[in-house]
């Protein structure tokens, strides 16, 4: 590989190349199609969004989600060798040929599944109100964010 | 009558000579298909987001696939059948925990990670942290999760590899199965490894629904009939007579009489560190980066549930199958309890199928933890920890992280054959506990926390990575009075699974070193990532294919 004459030249070929993950070179700014996340921090004014009474609620509508249904799954969850190891008359009741505690463990995949699929019903909700907070930024200078 | 001892001495009688067997012409026909598939990435994987995220062009259900390949492993398909076959219930309390560990990842860490991060776990936590210290950190504890899985993987496959194909040594298998998966990620890099993650599952899902429909109907499709023979499996009692149990029952593994009373909070333990270690195992982490943005990250998630939840399910006919149909006593060995049955209720071409399967099932991923591995390395270590960010060449990134890829599959070959008399099934264990309680720690409080800090981060990473270690060093899974383990000597701590205490340890070191840390630069930026984590405003686009 031969030394780099000029570190402050920007190597990376202009249009529709393949390009790789950090600039050339160690001073320059890199050009746009190679800014990192962390790097394009003008995108939007962030703490514009921050304070936007709009976002404000989206994070209040996923937290009042999310929360409580982490702590349903860990609850139901643990119950499962709670029950099972102090518990062990309880759950070698049966019903039929099968026990309390072979349903018991089955049921855990059915509630794992009807929370994912419930939280898929509630995240296509927070995709739209996101949408519309892009939709907001989109809109030319002058007309007033809320 | 030994089943297994019977197929392997008929056809090869002397055990030098090297058989063409169906399950040799099998395990050919996937290795050749994976091959072509690699060469044709080969062609598509130039340039850093399609070497290591594939463009972020796989769709949801692909990889809904590729995420359940990557994560079922054979410890999954044979190590819980086995456990299953031959200590019942107890056995299928562990099929539980993989698939509800999965509502951690979809309700807390794909999505912001989709849109806050890059390539890797650290793109997350360099976010508004000091970069070096933390991803110098993220990449050791990635090294050290990756490695001691692949270990154990790997040790698995040499075991595994000779008892399906007698005739291949020990080594020939490792070094096979080690070669296989550097040429999959040197090459194909994150296009060819999804590919093969995705023939794995849906190979691994038919053979496991074949299987499980057989049982079935080896009991008239009745489950009574099924579930009556699970509650009186005949197994041999103390004095050599047959006495039948319910293997329905729970407590032969964790049960508080042969725990000594530690059982169920060792099941609790290893529970915590499923639930919270699956959503911090940087495999799993990298394959949201190939999908084009959260919302199919989050739909990916729910099919790999799908698919991983109904594999689960099945153990329970692979392994109670095996149990009713085969009896404990049949089963030479307990990993092959299901490549057993598969020959005894299906011939010897359904048996060749199914150890097709299990070696497919190994190769996906250990490939996924090699590229998982060798991109961390790359991009945060050697990029953005020694060169600050910079490439001091075009493709240099994606250079190194092939190099890397090779060096980290050289090790693990070499260290799967120094390994091959141990028992390394507790570095799975390991590697979950250190997900759960160095990695995921400080993903949540960093998307969560608007204090959080570099010290915070390096703390948390630092005490929970070492605490999962030494308290596995003194657990009875290395210590042991009776020279079962690497150490003889009495444990000093009780449980398998150090989860209950180093997860916390993990959590209580991040946030001390936050506090007792007075820097506050890291609150800056955090309406930016909350932002982005809950937006996917400037998030990595998909390159055009």
């Amino acid at each position: 590989m031969p030394e780099n004459p000029n570190p402050d030249r920007d190597l990376t070929p202009e249009v529709s190349a393949e390009t790789d993950v950090a600039r050339l070179g160690h001073t320059s700014p890199p050009p746009a199609h190679e800014q990192t996340a962390d790097e394009d921090a003008d995108v939007v004014d962030w703490d514009r969004v921050a304070a936007m009474e709009q976002f404000k609620a989206l994070l209040r509508a996923k937290n009042a989600f999310i929360v409580p249904a982490t702590l349903f799954f860990v609850v139901y969850y643990f119950a499962l060798p709670v029950l099972v190891g102090w518990f062990p008359e309880l759950m070698e009741k049966r019903i039929g040929p099968v026990n309390y505690a072979y349903l018991f463990a089955l049921s855990q995949f059915f509630m794992a599944w009807a929370v994912a699929f419930v939280y898929l019903r509630k995240a296509a909700k927070f995709d739209e109100e996101a949408r519309q907070i892009i939709a907001r930024l989109d809109q030319p200078k002058g007309e007033k964010p809320e | 009558m030994n089943f297994f001892l019977a197929a392997a001495a008929s056809p090869a009688a002397a055990p030098a000579g090297f058989q063409f067997t169906p399950a040799l012409g099998m395990f050919l026909a996937f290795v050749l298909v994976t091959l072509g598939i690699t060469y044709w990435s080969a062609r598509k994987s130039t340039g850093a987001s399609n070497y290591f995220a594939a463009g972020r062009g796989i769709t949801a259900w692909q990889n809904g696939l590729a995420v359940a390949g990557d994560y079922m492993s054979a410890a999954s398909f044979l190590g819980i059948a086995g456990m299953i076959a031959f200590k019942g219930y107890d056995g299928f309390m562990y099929s539980v925990g993989w698939l509800v560990a999965y509502l951690t990842v979809l309700l807390v860490v794909a999505e912001p990670l989709r849109n806050a991060g890059k390539y890797t776990m650290a793109d997350v936590l360099a976010y508004r942290l000091s970069p070096r210290p933390v991803r110098a950190m993220a990449s050791l504890s990635t090294l050290t999760v990756s490695t001691f899985y692949m270990i154990a993987q790997m040790v698995g496959a040499g075991a595994l590899v000779k008892l399906l194909l007698p005739g291949v040594g020990y080594e020939w298998a490792v070094t096979g199965v080690g070669v296989l998966m550097i040429v999959y990620v040197v090459f194909g890099g994150m296009l060819a490894t999804t590919w093969v993650q995705i023939i794995k599952a849906v190979l691994l899902m038919s053979g496991s629904l074949f299987l499980s429909i057989l049982v079935l109907k080896h009991f008239d499709y009745s489950f009574v009939k099924f579930f009556e023979a699970i509650g009186k499996v005949p197994v041999a009692g103390p004095d050599g007579t047959i006495v039948h149990k319910d293997f329905l029952k729970p407590g032969l593994i964790f049960g508080l009489e042969v725990t000594k009373g530690w059982g169920p909070i060792d099941l609790i333990s290893l529970g915590l560190a499923l639930v919270f270690g699956t959503a911090g195992l940087p495999h799993v982490l990298v394959r949201f980066y190939t999908v084009p943005d959260a919302k199919t990250a989050r739909i990916s998630v729910v099919w790999a549930m799908i698919i991983i939840g109904a594999f689960y399910i099945m153990t329970t006919f692979l392994g109670f199958g095996a149990a009713t149909i085969l009896t404990p006593a049949n089963i030479s060995v307990e990993n092959m309890s299901a490549p057993l049955l598969a020959k005894a209720l299906g011939g010897e071409i359904f048996f060749a199928f199914i150890s097709a399967v299990a070696f497919a099932t190994i190769l996906a991923v250990v490939a996924g933890l090699t590229i998982s591995a060798s991109t961390s390395f790359a991009h945060d270590f050697y990029t953005n920890v020694l060169h600050h960010g910079r490439e001091r060449g075009p493709g240099e990134e994606v250079r190194v992280a092939r190099i890397a890829a090779f060096v980290v599959g050289a090790v693990a070959i070499v260290l799967a054959i120094k390994l091959q008399t141990i028992n390394v099934a507790f570095l799975v264990g390991l590697a979950f506990a250190v997900a759960a309680s160095a990695n995921l720690p400080v993903i949540v409080l960093s998307l969560f926390w608007k204090r959080f800090n570099t010290a915070g981060a390096v703390w948390g990473l630092g005490v929970g990575l070492v605490g999962s270690i030494v308290l596995i060093i003194l657990s009875p899974s290395v210590m042991d009075p009776n020279g079962k383990a690497l150490i003889k000597a009495e444990p000093w701590f009780p449980l398998k699974n150090p989860g209950i205490v180093s997860i916390p340890l993990g959590f209580i070191a991040a946030w001390l070193g936050t506090i007792l840390s007075n820097d506050r630069t890291s609150e800056e930026k955090f309406a930016e990532l909350t932002v982005r984590a809950n937006t996917g405003l400037g998030a990595e686009k998909a390159t055009s294919h």
